[in-house]
């Protein structure tokens, strides 16, 4: 839990150098409908957290993830190294 | 259920309301490899990836009659059934001697060349990476391999580095796709940096060099030849749909075992092979390719002329000059009023909107031809000009560089 608290404030820093985020996120922000971000924006994000997690979370594992937490989730499964396997 | 599609109907309206539906121009008439009639007027084609202008070259469309004539309009069959004629093994043949590899395979489009490729080569266990910024054919065939895909940064040999790091220790072989130059910005990939981190990773390296065959190198090979990195470059795809001027694609190895894509690779197997007419223009299109070079000169003019013109003029540009000269446009609206502003000036060019460009931003994108003459060049900046002054829209440099920093 206490990771996840971590990721997610990586993940909320990370997506405020992306987009101008408009309220506070929580691990149950929609990352489409809430943050008003588009694809493109999307895959910024992702880049920029594989990035600094130093990790790869391959293109299907994306379909999954909707909400904040989704992401954090993956993120924290995923430590150093791919978030595939 | 084609509910789900309001959204994109809503966006393709908002595109199409400030004038003419930019992707369903229908030219009346097409002219020359230079211009169309479109509405009964003429318009100067600035769009159009005719890269060498072979489409009205009089041997091309001779061999193409004499095709015709003499073996049908169609084949009517794939290529593992009763669609394979002479003509189609000849031009694999006279493909892979241009390329100087080992053996080159022949698909119905640029587009199945891809999907056939990569769907051929990997499969589940295997690991794709793919430029971010690749053309829809290489998403598509990603989708189509069944492969773990990973996207790394456009033109970013550190990023594709680490990525390679942190798969080695999972098995199967990756693939490291690029492109030669993209169609987008007319940017080319650092070839020589990412085949080096190929080499090191133990990865296989496909280049396709759609917009960069007969464009690029001493005898129009693509950026691998310019660059001097043939031998690292384990797979070749490219189209016939622009510097040769018809339609298809290919793929082209030094492998020995390639020819076994022919009995796996879905996209080569299930579809009707290229009727005569394009086999036997695109053959002679090759002729052409390798026995004029002065071709290749005339198109890095015109590219050069094109961008030393349009920067004169005060505009951004998106890359360096080439064959594509792409302005950015600060924002959709602009852009597509751009666009119909050329296209009443009698210039036509290619709008670019939407996820299809790098990064999102409204592009107006231009391919000059080798068949385009000084004065036809001289003609579209004097319109580009007008327009981008008449909407105060020459590209705002700063914002145009800031741009480029951060897609860097």
């Amino acid at each position: 839990m206490a990771d996840e608290q971590k990721t997610l404030r990586q993940v909320v820093e990370a997506l405020g150098s992306v987009a101008k985020v408009p309220g506070p996120v929580t691990m149950g922000t929609h990352i489409l409908h809430d943050l008003n971000l588009d694809s493109v924006a999307v895959m910024d994000l992702v880049m920029l957290l594989e990035e600094r997690f130093d990790t790869v979370i391959p293109m299907d594992r994306l379909a999954e993830i909707e909400t904040v937490g989704d992401l954090v989730r993956l993120l924290s499964r995923a430590g150093s190294g791919a978030a595939g396997g | 259920m084609l509910a789900k599609y309001r959204a994109l109907r809503e966006d393709h309206a908002a595109v199409s309301a400030a004038g003419r539906d930019p992707f369903g121009v229908a030219f009346d008439t097409v002219l020359s490899a230079t211009e169309a009639t479109l509405d009964g007027r003429r318009v100067l084609l600035l769009g159009t990836n005719n890269y060498l202008g072979l489409t009205f070259d009089r041997d091309c469309v001779a061999a193409a009659v004499a095709a015709t004539e003499a073996e049908g309009t169609g084949t009517t069959g794939s290529r593992i059934a009763n669609g394979s004629y002479g003509g189609h093994e000849a031009l694999e043949k006279r493909l892979a001697r241009f390329l100087r590899r080992r053996g080159a395979m022949v698909f119905s489009t640029g587009y199945q060349a891809n999907l056939g490729t990569l769907a051929g080569l990997a499969g589940r266990g295997d690991h794709l990476l793919l430029d971010a910024d690749s053309h829809a054919s290489i998403y598509d065939g990603a989708r189509l391999a069944g492969a773990q895909v990973t996207r790394f940064r456009h033109n970013d040999p550190d990023d594709l580095r680490r990525r390679l790091r942190v798969l080695s220790s999972q098995p199967g072989d990756k693939l490291v796709v690029v492109e030669g130059i993209y169609s987008m910005l007319g940017d080319t990939a650092p070839l020589r940096e990412i085949a080096a981190v190929k080499r090191e990773a133990g990865a296989w390296l496909l280049v396709d060099e759609a917009h960069s065959l007969g464009v690029l190198g001493a005898e129009g090979r693509g950026l691998a030849e310019a660059e001097g990195v043939e031998a690292e470059v384990d797979f070749v795809v490219g189209t016939f749909s622009k510097s040769l001027g018809a339609v298809g694609g290919f793929c082209a190895s030094d492998l020995p075992d390639f020819d076994v894509l022919r009995i796996a690779s879905r996209p080569y197997m299930f579809t009707a092979s290229l009727p005569p007419s394009v086999v036997a223009s695109v053959a002679r299109g090759i002729d052409a390719m390798d026995a004029r070079p002065e071709l290749r000169a005339r198109l890095a003019e015109n590219g050069r002329a094109l961008h030393a013109g349009l920067a004169a003029a005060g505009f951004a540009l998106g890359a360096g000059p080439g064959p594509i000269v792409s302005l950015r446009m600060p924002d959709r609206e602009t852009a597509i009023r751009f666009w119909n502003l050329l296209l009443a000036e009698g210039v036509y060019t290619n709008l670019a909107v939407g996820t299809a460009t790098p990064g999102g931003k409204p592009l107006l994108r231009m391919s000059v031809s080798a068949a385009l003459t000084a004065e036809q060049l001289a003609f579209a900046v004097a319109a580009i000009g007008r327009v981008g002054a008449a909407l105060g829209a020459r590209g705002d440099n700063d914002t145009a560089a800031a741009a480029v920093a951060a897609a860097e």
